[in-house]
């Protein structure tokens, strides 16, 4: 009797110990990757879903800290050459060898005048092979943040690239699709089965990994649900396992359900909204904006607190500047929000003879969190402080030419400081004087000469305290000339189904789902 | 005989040109291809020699004749979202809408014809008025609220049907069905019996009204008074008069189902080529919506002229009238 | 013995009438006719008592945001059906909504009846080239599917508009797109009665009489015409009302700052879930009313009018 029992507990016990593999994550998003070709977009969301089929020479760990990937060392050389040594077995998903040619072929194709990705490496020379494991890169000049731009720049197979004529980025007006665009083949953890737009994507496992999974996932489908409610109702039902954006307003009611698990917390990126420093606006009046008391007289009219309690449903961190705390160059002495005062700030308004001032705030109803919400909000209270906004909304891929081309008055920003994780990122693509190869979001076409040096001499400072002091220094001219007024760190929120027993979730808000494990 | 059929198809041809002018206007009138489809960061030069490769600086005429040889090859240009070659997008989501629309279409008969025959059979009972009723209010309500209403009721309440998407589907050449699965077959109810309901009202009451007629004729009295049975004069003598004109208007609604299943699959993301169709519209995606109009147009125009043509084959009067 | 020589007034004719008759004997009718003077009168004199106007961004407090209806506990005077996040009163958002809607309904309907009747006329009244030219063009309008139309229309005008006329003249886009593939009914049934008509002798009479082609038009022709149409023009009101609903609810309709009924059901549906029910489910009961009981009288006008069921 007692044998028999033990016998089936020890069937039983080995069949649980088999049933852990088959095991499908079903990842239903708030929008869709762009293509499969991590070069394409400059879209953090669709780079980080492609880390899970593609891989830098470095990655982040758990602890946002820069750890090896597919190179394992590397070493600062004079004359600005970085030399990093290659991981050695590592296969693509074709089975091709990963080597130093394919290391320079990706670099090429990603510093090429027609990648969209060129301005995330900004001190980029030129690569090339020194062995089959042995790469230097060369930069040009000194720049102490080169480990971090590599994170984000994902390695292709050379000899791929060259059979499907993909070596440059891709050229819609050859009329020739880009192969990458909807085929893969990455070194990482996942490889690619089927991609429909907007439809499904599909990855399985890949089994030749070269590094030990510390998930337990065979498949994950990938579901782009823009409709907040459906995706709300797809999780209470049970129909995806995963969200990384469950809308706000609808977390209390997925934190009671019992089959739903809610992760929340503040995100790297930092809401503001920036102003045009054009001598007209875009409907060709004089823009008033140019005058710093006007920026202030607008940042004095925004109620931050209420926008966090009712529109952020109190999940937002209020800010008083442009990077969040764990953000290197992040100064408390300089976060601290302008107090509200719309009387003071209609006041100045009146006194600036701006009473009845029509212009127009740009934003995207799919692109930061509530983000129409926040704007709708703005546009009362700066109303009601004697301006006449208007609001031009519409989805990102719309918005996105017009605020390039710096048609904008005032606008919606975000900035994440990804994947440098250092408030470099911000000052040198956003806030330096627009040039070849920095202000490229520079929307508004400001430009502050003291700053600039400030930020020069930061990006070839290599002692880091030095480095972080002349960033903060540029932070403080931000603030004190209002040029963004900062709002908030956007809250994130993921959302799981009772199957999925772990996932990691870190405020840079990448899914990173090989270390996801499901309920066995 | 033909010469009917020759009008029949000259006039379709004639009505698919002007489609093709409109959707040929949408791309010149709607923004800067040139600006909506390089970055930023492109030079001048290399602008000017984008457009002369598109062939934009032709003249209009050459360019439309360009875009009618290369719509009839279904060649529609790249989408300027998906960098994808629009025909082989549309051709994806194509089964999806046809299958939708096909279910939704079969429903509506099912449910409409019977509950027509109820309410013209029984007019003056209680039940009969609140079915007529109930159809009003089927046709009064916009149908994203009636499928929003159902995935409330029966996906989050009652959890016995998906909410999105198509469920697991079968690739069948380059069909894909999704009829061959639970999942998928699951996936289907919610989406097709909110795109019928509206179709459901529209037959129940065209086989009313069709039925109160024909329960009026002589032949019918005469049956009656020969002592047939009720249910045989309703059944095998009226109603078989009456699905004539039903079984057309729902071929010819088909065309319009298709436009109309664009909110369903908006509401339940069903990955149809409606769904496709709006979020080109909010991206601007002009080959996109173009090549739709075009399709679509032709699906409706060719449902059309096959119904007309049907109908002048089985009913010699309508040869000779006026096209 | 006297006899009443004065023809009757309007009032004791339309009393008399068959067509008052059956109105009074169908409780259905009298109902909607009833609900729909009160929709209609209280939309239109909604400045006057409702709390807020919702279409001035200074007079929406975000403080008086998600408060629920006045029975239930949190609601507040003078929010008797509730707020939504923006702080935008319910019940004024659903009057000064279906003011938009039964407008834009009205001006497209009357528009189209407009064009298409005058197209009619003219096409059955002529003949020949004018009226296949005509007709051929309501063909190939008729050959795309309305809504399709509609989305194209709307969504390509606003594209073409200036910025600043964008929100403004929203309704007026809309207004265009559902009249352009509306008035093609109204133009193939007025032109088949017309080609009717043309041949009967009372117009052959008027010919001879020299009366100028547009007054036979008008006054001869299109009385006998205005049956079929009234019914139709009906039922198209609540379609119109429905379309620009659909649209609003695309995203290509009336904008958040002055939204109509659909626009509002699209904000609130990212709230059906999250419990506030209130966003969502008003506008939702405003809509399906109005639109119930114009079909309603649609219905009853039709079945009274239609000889076969007298």
């Amino acid at each position: 009797m007692i044998l028999r029992t033990t016998l089936l507990a020890g069937v039983a016990l080995a069949c649980l110990a088999t049933t852990g593999t088959a095991q499908t994550l079903r990842w239903g998003a708030a929008r869709d990757i762009n293509s499969l070709d991590p070069y394409s977009y400059g879209s953090t969301f669709t780079i980080s879903f492609l880390n899970h089929v593609y891989e830098g020479l470095v990655r982040y760990d758990a602890d946002l800290k820069i750890e090896p990937a597919l190179a394992t060392e590397w070493e600062v050389m004079p004359n600005n050459i970085w030399r990093f040594k290659l991981r050695q077995g590592v296969k693509f998903h074709d089975g091709a060898e990963f080597t130093a040619d394919d290391v320079v072929a990706s670099l090429a194709r990603v510093s090429h005048p027609d990648s969209p990705l060129k301005g995330n490496l900004p001190a980029y020379k030129s690569a090339t092979k020194v062995d089959d494991y042995t790469v230097d890169i060369e930069l040009v000049g000194t720049y102490p943040l080169l480990l971090n731009d590599l994170t984000n720049i994902h390695m292709f197979d050379a000899g791929w690239l060259k059979e499907h004529n993909a070596e440059v980025p891709t050229d819609v007006a050859k009329k020739v699709e880009g192969y990458p665009t909807f085929n893969a083949n990455g070194t990482g953890p996942f490889i690619v089965e089927s991609r429909v737009p907007d439809s499904k994507t599909i990855l399985v496992a890949n089994t030749g990994w070269w590094d030990a999974p510390k998930h337990n996932l065979e498949r994950i489908e990938f579901t782009p649900i823009s409709s907040e409610a459906t995706r709300v109702a797809a999780l209470l039902s049970g129909e995806i396992d995963f969200t990384e954006k469950a809308p706000v307003q609808d977390l209390p009611r997925l934190a009671a359900a019992p089959n739903v698990k809610v992760m929340e917390g503040n995100e790297l990126r930092t809401i503001m909204f920036g102003f045009n420093f054009q001598d007209k606006l875009h409907n060709g009046e004089p823009n008033l904006f140019k005058d710093k008391k006007m920026r202030e007289a607008v940042g004095l009219a925004i109620d931050l607190n209420l926008i966090r309690d009712k529109v952020m449903r109190g999940k937002s961190r209020v800010t008083g500047t442009v990077v969040a705390p764990a953000i290197p160059g992040y100064d408390p002495a300089l976060d601290t929000p302008p107090a509200y005062d719309p009387e003071k700030a209609a006041a100045m308004i009146k006194e600036l003879g701006a009473e009845g001032y029509a212009f127009e705030i740009m934003c995207s109803n799919d692109l930061w969190v509530n983000e129409e919400e926040i704007c709708n909000a703005l546009v009362s209270m700066l109303t009601r402080v004697g301006l006449a906004p208007r609001l031009n909304i519409a989805p990102n891929a719309v918005q996105q030419v017009k605020l390039t081309n710096g048609e904008a008055d005032m606008f919606a920003f975000g900035w994440a400081n990804e994947p440098m994780l250092d408030s470099y990122s911000i000052l040198l693509q956003t806030f330096q004087t627009k040039s070849d190869n920095a202000g490229v979001f520079n929307w508004g076409g400001w430009s502050y000469p003291e700053m600039d040096k400030l930020i020069i001499a930061a990006s070839t400072e290599l002692d880091r305290e030095k480095r972080l002091a002349l960033q903060s220094a540029a932070l403080k001219i931000v603030k004190d000339e209002s040029i963004m007024l900062p709002f908030h760190q956007q809250p994130m929120a993921w959302a799981t189904s009772d199957k999925v027993e772990s996932v990691v979730q870190l405020s840079d808000n990448k899914g990173r789902h090989w270390l996801t494990r499901m309920a066995e | 005989m033909i010469v009917f059929l020759i009008k029949r198809l000259a006039n379709a041809a004639l009505v698919m040109l002007v489609v093709a002018l409109m959707a040929f206007m949408i791309f010149r009138f709607v923004g800067d291809p040139i600006q909506l489809m390089v970055n930023e960061q492109t030079s001048q030069a290399e602008r000017d020699a984008l457009r002369e490769r598109l062939g934009l600086n032709e003249s209009v005429v050459m360019q439309y004749l360009r875009f009618v040889g290369n719509a009839v090859q279904g060649d529609f240009g790249i989408s300027y979202r998906n960098q994808q070659e629009v025909m082989s997008l549309i051709a994806e989501r194509f089964p999806a809408t046809i299958e939708l629309v096909l279910m939704a279409t079969i429903i509506s008969l099912v449910v409409g014809v019977p509950l027509g025959v109820i309410t013209a059979i029984h007019r003056r009972k209680w039940y009969s008025e609140a079915l007529q009723f109930v159809s009003i209010i089927g046709v009064s309500l916009p149908s994203f609220v009636i499928g929003i209403l159902l995935i409330l009721v029966f996906s989050v309440m009652l959890n016995i049907a998906p909410a999105f998407g198509r469920g697991d589907v079968v690739s069948i050449g380059w069909w894909t069905t999704g009829l061959l699965t639970p999942s998928g077959r699951a996936a289907l109810i919610l989406p097709s019996i909110a795109l019928s309901f509206y179709q459901i009202t529209l037959v129940m009451r065209l086989v009313r009204a069709e039925m109160l007629e024909v329960l009026r004729s002589d032949f019918i009295k005469f049956a009656r008074a020969r002592g047939v049975p009720a249910w045989r004069v309703h059944y095998s003598h009226a109603l078989r008069n009456c699905l004539m004109p039903v079984v057309t208007m729902t071929a010819m609604n088909i065309g319009s189902l298709i436009a109309f299943a664009l909110i369903t699959e908006t509401v339940f993301q069903w990955p149809g080529m409606g769904l496709l169709f709006i979020q080109a519209v909010t991206f601007v995606d002009i080959p996109v919506m173009a090549a739709y109009l075009c399709i679509v147009s032709f699906i409706f125009v060719a449902l059309n002229t096959l119904v007309d043509i049907t109908y002048a084959l089985i009913d010699p009067r309508l040869r000779n009238s006026k096209a | 013995m006297t006899v009443n020589l004065t023809s009757p007034g309007l009032l004791t004719r339309i009393r008399q009438s068959d067509l008052w008759w059956s109105f009074t004997h169908q409780r259905s009718a009298v109902l909607a006719a009833i609900l729909l003077t009160v929709l209609i009168v209280s939309a239109f004199t909604a400045p006057l008592y409702a709390p807020q106007n919702p279409y001035d961004p200074a007079q929406l407090e975000l403080w008086n945001a998600e408060i629920p209806p006045i029975w239930l506990e949190g609601g507040q005077w003078p929010y008797l059906l509730g707020t939504d996040t923006q702080g935008r009163d319910i019940l004024s958002a659903i009057l000064y909504g279906s003011r938009i809607s039964i407008l834009i309904g009205i001006a497209s309907v009357v528009l189209a009846l407009v064009i298409g009747i005058g197209t009619g006329l003219v096409a059955g009244y002529y003949g020949g080239i004018v009226e296949d030219a005509l007709m051929r063009v309501g063909d190939i309008l008729l050959s795309i599917p309305t809504i399709l139309i509609a989305i194209l229309v709307s969504a390509i005008v606003r594209e073409l508009l200036p910025p600043s006329l964008r929100d403004v003249g929203a309704g007026g886009v809309l207004v265009l797109a559902i009249v352009l593939s509306g008035w093609v009914q109204y133009a193939r049934t007025v032109r088949a009665q017309t080609a009717v008509e043309r041949r009967k002798e009372y117009v052959q009479a008027a010919q001879l009489l020299k009366v100028p082609a547009r007054r036979i038009m008008f006054r001869h022709i299109l009385p006998n015409t205005l049956t079929p149409i009234l019914v139709a023009a009906t039922l198209n009101f609540g379609m119109a009302i429905l379309t620009e609903a659909t649209l609003s609810f695309l995203g290509i309709g009336m904008p958040p700052s002055q939204p109509s009924l659909g626009t509002l059901i699209r904000l609130g549906n990212q709230f059906l879930f999250s419990g506030m029910w209130w966003i969502v489910l008003f506008p939702v009961m405003q809509l399906c009313l109005l639109v119930v009981s114009v079909n309603l009288l649609g219905d009853w006008l039709r079945d009274a009018l239609n000889p076969k069921l007298r």
